[in-house]
């Protein structure tokens, strides 16, 4: 028996092994060169800018992409001709990899081609994402919102549908309107799903978005998109400051690990309903 | 629902249709974008329509590629095809074994692994790109398939997920199995891959997505152009500094990179609506 759990156990252990071993570099690095990376970021302007960018950043990616994506699942969900038309159309735009997002949604705001930015020109709007900190910031955030809402879609969709339709009539049969029982029987039954949302969508825009930016404006103008992930990329591999780049990396580790012990206390949360 | 109020459900389908607008405006405009010339797109109002460059766009992108990039989308498309197959399957493959032993087998040290791999699921691969890329340099895989994939196929989603279906199977099937003689090898191959082949299926739509769409890691290791991926074409070729970006080919290109992973989630979308929600618990 023993040489038989060796024998499976092995190439599992095998890529545990390799993944806690490109780990470990920076957490020797850490400990046996320099402990003062920590206590320079927190002194950094620079950084802890890009703390509160990312912090902005999140809120507002997560807000505009969890509203427009449960107006859009409450539609779908009470209707009944062309649902999986509408369904499929939603949903695709989350096989579109962040970079390509990126890519398309600087083509539509590209100050010299974009067609939106045309637009904009037209309404006497001077748009130039490359030189306002304020319009480079709206355009990552509507790209990865944009890329956003099909994963919240589908899981509104996905919780909708556990609603027992029985509390639902029995709110309307006791003379509740829609908008009512929306907020007073819907909304509250759907909370775990909208928690659970809030954590991945912050999750996503913590760093899943590093192609938006990569693509689209690079953290700039100025820092006004350098959001967490990015810096590590552009300190460590393009500026070749490992050690601020690696101790930058701890922090996000622990920023993860927050936010996944947020979601386990949902899934518990979860377990007694 | 309860009413049926005809102006309600016409503004449902008017926010759908909205929402379906929305969703796919990009991306029609990059398609028409894809089928102009150069000079129609960078008029200042682009044309909304179609134009009639369509095939000379695509053959150009897939088999001369833009100028100074060195390598054309059909040779990417292989790559990104490559990476993502190699990264699902292996990530199948490993995560089917690894709930396997933990699951089903008692050992020193087990629940130490188990958290180790759920330590894994919270690292995404951005975090901890610069160890990992020092990993590879060292064991010389810069610039190889290998390179590409290895260091993604240890995420522990897979894990999770075949974790939580073996549990929900009965312990009389592993007992008859032990009692016809099965070894634990043939127990895995012939009764659990066969009962696991929805969430294999799940799990293999969302893997190859994941694969399709890696960039920041290619991005690192692969400088020489016969490895690029498609997304890292697209990006070499918007780099083009002062120069006219090569839109016409640009748009060509991405079109070609949304359209795998687009089809394999419109053709698989049962499963991979099912992989999604299913990973959650």
């Amino acid at each position: 028996m023993i040489i038989i759990v060796v024998f499976f156990f092995w190439p599992a252990g095998q890529a545990l092994v390799q993944s806690l071993f490109m780990q470990d570099p920076f957490g020797l690095s850490q400990e046996f060169v320099w402990f003062e990376n920590f206590t320079n970021l927190f002194k950094n302007p620079e950084y802890l800018n890009s703390i509160l960018v990312s912090f902005q950043f999140s809120f507002f990616v997560a807000g505009t992409a969890l509203i427009l994506s449960l107006f859009f699942a409450m539609s779908a969900s009470h209707v009944k001709r062309g649902e999986l038309f509408y369904k499929t159309m939603i949903i695709w735009p989350y096989a579109v990899a962040p970079v390509v997002a990126g890519v398309l949604w600087m083509f539509l705001f590209n100050p010299t081609v974009g067609i939106i930015s045309w637009l904009l020109r037209q309404m006497g709007i001077n748009w130039n994402y490359l030189l306002n900190p304020t319009q480079a910031f709206i355009l990552v955030v509507i790209s990865a919102s944009w890329k956003q809402i099909s994963y919240n879609f589908l899981f509104f969709i996905a919780g909708l549908q556990n609603i027992p339709m029985t509390l639902v009539e029995a709110a309307a049969i006791d003379g509740a309107g829609p908008t009512r029982r929306f907020w007073q029987v819907i909304f509250p039954l759907l909370s775990p799903t909208t928690f659970y949302l809030i954590v991945m969508n912050s999750i996503y825009s913590f760093f899943e978005t590093f192609g938006i930016i990569h693509q689209i404006t690079q953290g700039g103008p100025g820092q006004a998109t350098n959001i967490l992930v990015y810096k590590v990329y552009k300190d460590g591999y393009l500026g070749l400051n490992l050690g601020s780049s690696a101790a930058q990396s701890v922090i996000l580790m622990c920023i993860v690990i927050v936010l996944t012990m947020l979601q386990f206390r949902f899934v518990e949360r979860r377990v007694e309903y | 629902m309860i009413e049926h109020n005809p102006a309600r459900t016409f503004i449902r389908h008017l926010v759908l249709i909205l929402g379906v607008v929305l969703v796919m405006f990009p991306v029609y405009v990059a398609f028409v974008a894809s089928t102009l010339d150069l000079p129609s797109i960078t008029q200042a109002p682009m044309p909304v329509r179609p134009g009639s460059f369509f095939l000379s766009n695509y053959l150009q992108a897939m088999y001369e590629g833009s100028k100074n990039l060195g390598s054309v989308a059909g040779v990417m498309l292989k790559n990104s095809f490559i990476m993502a197959m190699g990264i699902s399957m292996g990530k199948i493959v490993i995560s089917l074994i690894a709930a396997f032993a933990i699951v089903f087998f008692r050992f020193p040290g087990q629940n130490f692994f188990f958290w180790s791999v759920f330590i894994t699921i919270m690292l995404p691969i951005e975090v901890r790109i610069m160890p990992s890329y020092k990993v590879i340099s060292d064991l010389g895989m810069l610039n190889s398939y290998a390179g590409l994939i290895l260091p993604m196929m240890v995420s522990a989603t897979g894990v999770f997920l075949f974790r939580q279906f073996f549990k929900s199977i009965p312990r009389e099937i592993v007992e008859a199995a032990q009692m016809d003689g099965s070894s634990p090898m043939r127990f895995l191959i012939q009764i659990l891959v066969p009962m696991t082949r929805t969430f294999i299926a799940a799990m293999f739509v969302i893997q190859f997505l994941y694969g399709w769409n890696q960039y920041l890691w290619p991005l690192l290791i692969t400088t020489e152009e016969k490895y690029y991926t498609l997304l890292i074409g697209i990006s070499r070729m918007l780099a083009v500094g002062d120069q006219q970006a090569e839109w016409h080919i640009i748009m060509a290109t991405t079109i070609l990179a949304m359209l795998p992973p687009v089809l394999v989630v419109i053709s698989m979308q049962k499963q991979f609506v099912k992989g999604m929600t299913e990973t959650e618990k």
